[in-house]
């Protein structure tokens, strides 16, 4: 008989099977990830982090208006998909371009939002990937009415719910834990704990144990893993979505990580925390360990990380490429999607709009 | 369609049931609709009818109502949720404003909503504080959102079924006050529908402008007119978002003089738009400024000071009377 605490509490260290000096701890509760996974996984997250260094450099280039990097978080990223299936639904917040792109988005499509082209740009039901969230933890409610409306329709669908930890504070995180937990929903929460809400420091959203802590008060196991450890992410999350899928309830995740970069590019890091306190976690970064951890094993050799390197190389060729393009977006479309029959008014407002641009050309 | 006498609360019941007969994908939820029915018994039986999948309670919290009812429309499902008050519903009005009114718009409409908010709102029920608000005005503002006010037993019929099988979300306002209005009716859906404000009673001399509740109110205030020889025209919106522009000013132009009546408090409203709008496309029909009939602009009265607040007939006529008949 296990207690409620051993059911629904978090394991007492964030669950780490690789440390970063890439040595093997195991865990009498996960296993080590087969091989495979793990040389996929590397070749994600150097694809992962090339995405996030070539997004940044664009927005100093003026082609993007701000991306908000995941630099540093990307065994997050990279291990939110790695353990969905195809019928799962993944809910992103704007911090998650690099896991919507590993859901397998047109990375140029994903981009339409940072870009400033709309609001949104691929389509969700394509992939299963809901809109990036501009919100702090409104999505997690939506999470839990799409993975309700797969398990009315007897579909053994899972929905990985994206946030981070400042949006605990928020109302909607509460109910959308509590109404998972009461309507039994297959939905994984997966927290990226990085330390910081713009430049508010996890000290002052919480001062819970850990925010994976925060699963019991509605009936949800928490887990908490080393958000650097694509290993243990990967073992963490893949047994949470399994249970999930097993229709035992929604699960709870924590991943401890850390927002080496500033919030976006147009925050100042430095008003609030000092380069001391970055500085030990660019050593715990997520590649580095991984690297070391396949070569020590013979897992890696030279071919994989050319091929991981080429792919890395491709995508952000593909993102210069793609947003160097100028594009127009149309005004008309402006008043074209609000309904599915457009009302008098908008059509009049449209067509007063598109009489301006045509005499401010003319 | 059978021809019945009907409350508007019961009328609301069957749009419901028939709804869910006719489409498996819809589902109702809210606070106490299950076992209870509804606090206003809106939903009475339909857990019994058709299984607590389909008309269940969820927990007290409207944000999370609102938001599950996003995904679970995202993925394929027609919720209907209930509100259990107007003022109950601002929990949820980031959910509205920030992702039910947008979410089409987001995607370019790759992710549509096809949902229903029922409310019950307004006043005239002796409701203490937060049970009596008129809250359309925040609704009517936000871009992508449909609001409908039925004020007939039969209206809320039609409605409620038309908005239901709405292809994007509708926040459906019913008259709270008018839940117990009886009715000689036909269900029918052969009815003007979404967008549609239809005359209620024929007049000359002026027009009265009303959605909800202020529509009888209306209605009573023409027959007084009428027994003091002048005709009003009763125009009912029905439907707030979108609205009826070329029904409304073709009934001003017809008689030159306008009054709307609304229960809401004035300031930044829906009556301040109907009179800008009609103002400004019928201006040189009108032979007066258009008046308004309106709440205070304060909180909503306690039970025994609330007929102060609520447009009357007296009022109305007033404001009738104030259309500078002079000059004509």
């Amino acid at each position: 008989m296990t207690t409620v605490e051993e059911r629904l509490l978090p394991s007492a260290e964030p669950v780490q099977l690789i440390d970063e000096h890439g040595a093997r701890h195991d865990n009498p509760q996960y296993g080590m990830p087969a091989a495979d996974a793990l040389v996929d996984g590397y070749a994600q997250l150097v694809v992962g982090r090339r995405i996030n260094d070539q997004a940044g450099a664009l927005v100093r280039q003026g082609r993007l208006a701000v991306y908000p990097s995941s630099h540093g978080q990307e065994a997050c990223q990279v291990a939110a998909t790695m353990v969905l299936r195809e019928q799962d639904w993944l809910f992103p917040t704007y911090r998650d371009t690099v896991s919507i792109i590993s859901r397998g988005v047109d990375p140029i499509e994903t981009l339409t939002l940072l870009r400033g082209d709309w609001h949104s740009g691929y389509d969700p039901h394509e992939r299963n990937v809901a809109p990036q969230s501009t919100p702090l933890a409104t999505q997690l409610v939506h999470a839990v009415g799409v993975a309700h409306a797969a398990r009315l329709k007897g579909e053994d669908t899972v929905v990985m719910a994206l946030c981070g930890d400042g949006a605990t504070s928020e109302g909607d995180f509460h109910e959308a834990l509590n109404f998972a937990a009461v309507f039994k929903a297959p939905v994984v929460f997966f927290i990226q704990n990085n330390e910081y809400a713009i430049s508010v420091p996890l000290a002052r959203q919480t001062v819970a144990p850990s925010l994976a802590h925060k699963g019991i008060g509605y009936g949800v196991p928490g887990e908490r893993a080393d958000g650097n450890d694509l290993a243990g992410l990967l073992a963490v999350l893949g047994q949470a979505v399994d249970k999930a899928r097993a229709g035992e309830g929604p699960q709870l995740v924590e991943a401890h990580t850390y927002r080496v970069q500033a919030h976006t590019n147009a925050d100042d890091a430095s008003r609030y925390r000092d380069d001391e306190e970055v500085t030990p976690w660019l050593e715990r970064d997520p590649i580095k360990r991984l690297d070391a951890y396949l070569t020590e094993q013979g897992l890696l050799e030279e071919a994989h990380r050319a091929e991981a390197t080429a792919a890395a190389d491709k995508i952000a060729a593909d993102l210069r490429d793609g947003l160097m393009q100028d594009v127009s977006p149309d005004p008309a479309e402006l008043f074209q999607h609000l309904y599915a029959v457009q009302t008098p008014q908008l059509k009049e407002q449209a067509a007063f709009l598109q009489d301006e641009i045509a005499r401010e050309e003319a | 369609m059978t021809h019945q006498k009907l409350t508007m609360a019961q009328a609301l019941n069957h749009a419901l049931r028939d709804a869910m007969r006719a489409d498996d994908t819809v589902l109702m939820f809210g606070e106490d609709v299950g076992a209870l029915g509804g606090v206003f018994r809106i939903t009475d039986g339909l857990t019994a009818e058709f299984g607590e999948d389909r008309c269940f309670d969820t927990p007290l919290a409207e944000s999370g109502i609102v938001g599950m009812a996003v995904g679970l429309a995202m993925n394929g499902m027609r919720p209907v949720v209930e509100m259990q008050f107007d003022a109950f519903g601002y929990p949820a009005f980031e959910q509205v404003v920030s992702h039910v009114a947008k979410m089409r718009n987001r995607t370019r409409g790759k992710v549509t909503l096809p949902m229903v908010i029922r409310m019950p709102y307004a006043g005239g029920i002796g409701g203490v504080e937060h049970h009596c608000d008129s809250s359309e005005s925040y609704y009517a503002h936000t871009p992508g959102l449909t609001v409908v006010a039925p004020a007939t037993v039969a209206d809320a019929y039609t409605l409620l079924r038309k908005a239901i099988e709405f292809p994007d979300p509708v926040i459906f306002m019913e008259p709270k006050k008018l839940y117990w209005a009886k009715e000689e009716v036909d269900l029918t859906t052969e009815q003007p529908g979404i967008g549609k404000a239809v005359v209620r009673r024929e007049g000359r001399d002026a027009t009265l402008i009303a959605y909800g509740p202020s529509v009888p109110i209306a209605l009573e205030a023409a027959d007084a007119a009428a027994a003091e020889g002048r005709q009003l025209q009763v125009v009912d919106l029905r439907s707030i978002v979108p609205f009826d522009d070329e029904k409304v000013c073709a009934a001003v132009r017809s008689t030159g003089r306008a009054v709307v009546v609304a229960e809401a408090s004035g300031f930044a409203s829906v009556s301040s738009e109907i009179v800008a709008r009609v103002t400004e496309r019928c201006f040189h029909s009108l032979a007066a400024p258009i008046r308004r009939v309106t709440g205070f602009d304060i909180p909503y009265p306690p039970p025994k000071l609330e007929r102060h607040q609520l447009p009357g007939v007296d009022r109305i006529l007033d404001a009738v009377d104030d259309l500078q008949w002079e000059d004509s």
